[in-house]
Order: C-alpha cells, then structure tokens, then sequence
C-alpha cells in the first residue's frame, strides 16, 4: 500500500470535500481517513489516502490536484505519509 | 488517523512558514580510479564518471522533493581532493582539470561541485602546491567549483608555511576577482580538521576513506528553531535546552528520510546526515535571530557565545538520535553575508571579527564569509587564518576561514554576492601586523594531547 497525506488549505467555500472526493475516485485513489477543520479561520481538510491502485504517477496526480486547487482557490499538496511518520514517530 | 491532524499541520507550517528544508543533498565520488599518466586523459576520465555517476543525482532528488513536499534546496557533488588526481601537471594544467570538473557541474546540474582541494596539514606534495598555485585561476575560469585546504589538525599541528602561502592566495583570488567585489574567495576555505563527509559547500571534498560514492546530506532550520523557541519567551534554559533538541529531532528525521530515499534511489551508500543550522540571507531563516530570541538584544553582546554554545549543544543532541549516521561539520553556521541576523548585527557594530572569532570556539564552523578592507595585507590575512585554526587545532574541532579582502572597499562598504552567498558588510580588522610571526613559516607542533594512543 502507497499511502499519501492530501492536505486541502484554503478560505472555506461549498464543494471542495465533493470534488477533491470526485478526483480521487476518478482517478481510482481510496481515502483511508478524513479530516475537516476550520483552523484559525482556514477551511483545513487533511486526507489519508492509499494511491497503490491509480494508474497515474505521483507526479501526475500532484499536477492535477495542483491544478484542481487553482480552479477551487485553495492550495492542495500531495506528500507520503513517510515525511510525517519519520517526523513524529520513532 | 495514525498521524494526527496537528502533526501534519506542524510538519507543513515548518516547511511552508518557518524555511524548514534539506538544504543540500551532496553526493561523494571517488575519483581516484580516474588518474592517468597524461592529465588530459585524466581529465575525460574524470568527466565520463562525474556525469555517470550523478546523472540522475539532480532529477531524483526532485523527485523526492514532489513526493515528501519538502524542498532540497540544493544538489552537489564533492570529489576526491583534486592535488590526489593531478600528479606532476604544471598549474596551468590543474586549471585544465577545474575546466572540466566546471563542465561535469554543468551536466549534471548541480550548482557547486566540492573539492579542488588540497590536504597539506603536514607539508606539501608538488601535486599539492601545483594545484594551490592554481586556484585563483581555476576560480576565475569556472563558477561552480570550489577549493579547500586544509592546513593543520589536531593530529599533525598548522603547517604555517600553507597558511602564509593561503593568504597571499586569498589576496591574489581576490583582487582578480575584484570587479565582483573579490567574490572567488568564497569558494575558497581553509580548514583545521577538514571532515571527510561534509556535505556543505565551499568545504565539500571527498575523503579517501569515504567509499566509491556516498550520499550525505546538510539540512537545515533555523527558523524552525527560532519560532519553536519563541513559545518559550523567559523559561529557564533547561527548558530552551530541551525545546531545541526536540525540534533539532523533527529537523534531522526529514535529512535521514531524505538521505536514506535518495542513496536507495541512486544507488549509493548512505554515508552521513550532517547537524547543522545553516542559515541563509531570506528573513527567518537566521542563527543570529535564534540568539537574540534566547534574550541577547543583538547578536555580538555579551552572552552571545553562551546562547550559541548552549544551541550548537541541544542541535547534536536532538539529532543524534534523529539519525543513524551523523557527520560531517555537524554544528550551528554562522556565515555573515549569508546571515540576515550577522549582516544587520556587524552593520549596527554589534558584532566584531574578534567577537565572531570566540563563537567559533562553541560552534562549526569558523570566520565564515568575513568581508574584510581590500588593503588588509596577506600576512594579516594569514594571521586571521592561523588563529582560527588553531582553535580547531587546540580544541580536537574543525573550524575554518573563508574570508574576502574585498579590493577598493573599505571598513561600513557592503559587498553583494547574491543568492545564497548574501551581501556581506566590510569589518575592521586590528590594523598592528602580524607579518614577522607568519614570516617564521615551519609547522606549529601538534598539541599534547593529540598524543592519546
């Protein structure tokens, strides 16, 4: 399993949880775990999600929710999980 | 969730806010295979393995930068010091070497290749002095290369005759340079203890008892510590102690990931995760600013070597066990030009060359990027040096000079070197002379307690 964390960072607005949602089931990328909060007044979404099954790259599934999150007004970034495991776990 | 919320949250506010990054992946080659009877062979020999060996060092380390969403800020080579490979090549023949390692930098895409160096703690080789001759030119005819010299250890003493001979180099690099403000003397260190692993520049070489390629990685941080500190305005410093080490850990477990992807991924053994705060010129990215927060009101009052001391302490200690190998220079920086913080604190004359001198007892790495008068003589240059390295000598510690006596300018001018090189201020140097001690020339002994077998 290829896990990655997708965090969505952004001014609230309706829609972003469906088409986040909608692209990675398009694109065959299950979500794991979900998680949405108003942070300090950003609109957080943070999403776990296992992209062993996607026929795109990592590279390409970085490009279109980079490009998705232009259309949305937020900032989407796609990261392995390992960054935040090495960071907070022994 | 296995991570929490707020975990992710701190690791992306480190990266986006707070200038947390990998600031280098360097990549260690033996060239050693590469010698020859005629030193252009040589040199095609050494090309042909530089490109195959890195060539995919810069794209991979891109992309674990996509993938881990941490930016590598920079992507290096070091090479075997260069005075091993030349053999008995005239000066001019060395430059031919530095031409061609410049055209390997440019293949391979990396901004700065490490090791036109020379080891002469003990005395020179004629490889070695050819190729001291001729690094003001080698310096001139390329931009990515970088030299070191190291000119005493713990072990062997300071070979004084190198460090006269360094400062009449650096005068002579620095007036060739002049038209950019003596800018090829920052690509030129001189070193005690000059580590084997280091994967940060201008010092990078690789040593001959590295193996045939390595990956070692610097990473970086100092804004991460600063803001993690802020939070504990007026605590004790047990507290600011044990604050530091934490976040030193998180720091250093993104270099170990890091370095552990990028050896896998090319190939290479993992060699070393470097510990060092190394600041840049962009705001809150600053070790000045980490000692002023402690409580210093400027960076160079007194209390500053202390507050220093007491970092570089808590930096090891946090990320010893974030790493399984932990090398090269491993302390907190403290580069003038490179500094916002040290260029506003030498600027408001805070902070002297002396005062600089004493925080390098406490911490890597030396007088690092000092900008000093164009008419400060070689000898006051040498002298400069021979006080610093005996610091590292006397102290079992690298430390190192990496000084430029800018032509035309004088004591409140400022240099600009750009990118992450910065604008360093000039400072005054003592102006009595030092000329008849480095006259003496020889080699200062080794200290008494070097004789530890």
């Amino acid at each position: 399993m290829t896990k990655a964390i997708i965090t969505v960072l952004g001014s609230d607005r309706m829609g972003i949880i469906a088409k986040v949602s909608a692209y990675l089931a398009e694109n065959n990328i299950n979500i794991l775990d979900i998680s949405q909060t108003i942070m300090d007044n950003v609109f957080t979404m943070i999403t776990m999600v296992d992209i062993s099954a996607s026929t795109s790259s990592f590279d390409v599934i970085h490009n279109d929710l980079q490009k998705l999150g232009q259309e949305l007004g937020v900032k989407i970034q796609i990261q392995n999980t390992e960054i935040f495991n090495s960071m907070h776990k022994i | 969730m296995f991570i929490s919320v707020d975990e992710i949250a701190q690791t992306i506010r480190m990266i986006q806010e707070e200038h947390l990054d990998i600031r280098t992946v360097t990549m260690g080659i033996n060239l050693l295979d590469c010698v020859r009877a005629d030193i252009k062979d040589t040199c095609d020999a050494v090309y042909e393995k530089i490109c195959r060996k890195a060539e995919r060092l810069v794209p991979e380390c891109e992309a674990i930068e996509r993938e881990m969403g941490i930016p590598i800020v920079n992507k290096r080579i070091s090479i075997t010091p260069a005075a091993l490979l030349v053999g008995r090549s005239t000066p001019e023949q060395c430059v031919e070497l530095a031409k061609t390692l410049e055209k390997a930098a440019v293949n391979t895409g990396v901004n700065f290749l490490g090791g036109y160096s020379a080891l002469v703690h003990k005395g020179y080789t004629e490889a070695d002095k050819a190729l001291i001759a001729s690094i003001p030119q080698a310096l001139m005819e390329t931009s990515r290369i970088c030299c070191s010299v190291n000119v005493g250890t713990t072990k062997a003493g300071i070979n004084m005759d190198a460090v006269r001979d360094m400062g009449v180099l650096i005068k002579k690099a620095a007036e060739m340079s002049a038209e950019t403000g003596g800018s090829s003397c920052a690509r030129i260190v001189v070193f005690a203890n000059a580590p084997e692993d280091n994967p940060f520049m201008a010092g990078a070489f690789h040593g001959v008892g590295e193996p045939e390629c390595v990956i070692n990685v610097g990473v970086s941080g100092p804004g991460v510590v600063k803001c993690a500190i802020e939070k504990v305005k007026g605590e004790d410093f047990t507290v600011l102690a044990e604050t530091i080490k934490k976040t030193a850990f998180k720091i250093t477990r993104m270099g170990q990931l890091v370095a552990k992807e990028a050896s896998q991924r090319l190939g290479a053994q993992f060699g070393i995760v470097d510990l060092s705060l190394a600041p840049t010129p962009a705001v809150g990215d600053s070790v000045a600013r980490i000692i002023e927060e402690m409580g210093v009101e400027r960076c160079g009052a007194p209390g500053t070597t202390a507050a220093l001391a007491l970092l570089n302490d808590a930096v090891k200690k946090g990320g010893v066990m974030a790493s399984s190998h932990v090398g090269g220079l491993s302390g907190a920086f403290i580069p003038v030009s490179e500094d916002e913080g040290m260029i506003e604190a030498v600027k408001t004359g805070a902070l002297c060359l002396e005062k600089l001198e004493a925080m390098t007892c406490v911490c890597s790495v030396g007088l690092d990027m000092i900008v000093v008068p164009g008419d400060v003589t070689a000898a006051t240059v040498s002298g400069i040096i021979a006080d610093e390295v005996a610091i590292g000598m006397v102290n079992n510690k690298t430390t190192a000079v990496r000084i430029i006596p800018a032509p035309g300018l004088k004591e409140g001018d400022v240099v600009e070197f750009g990118g992450l090189l910065g604008s360093g201020p000039v400072m005054p140097v003592n102006p009595y002379k030092s000329d008849a001690f480095i006259a003496r020339g020889g080699r200062i002994p080794a200290p008494i307690h070097s004789l530890r077998n």
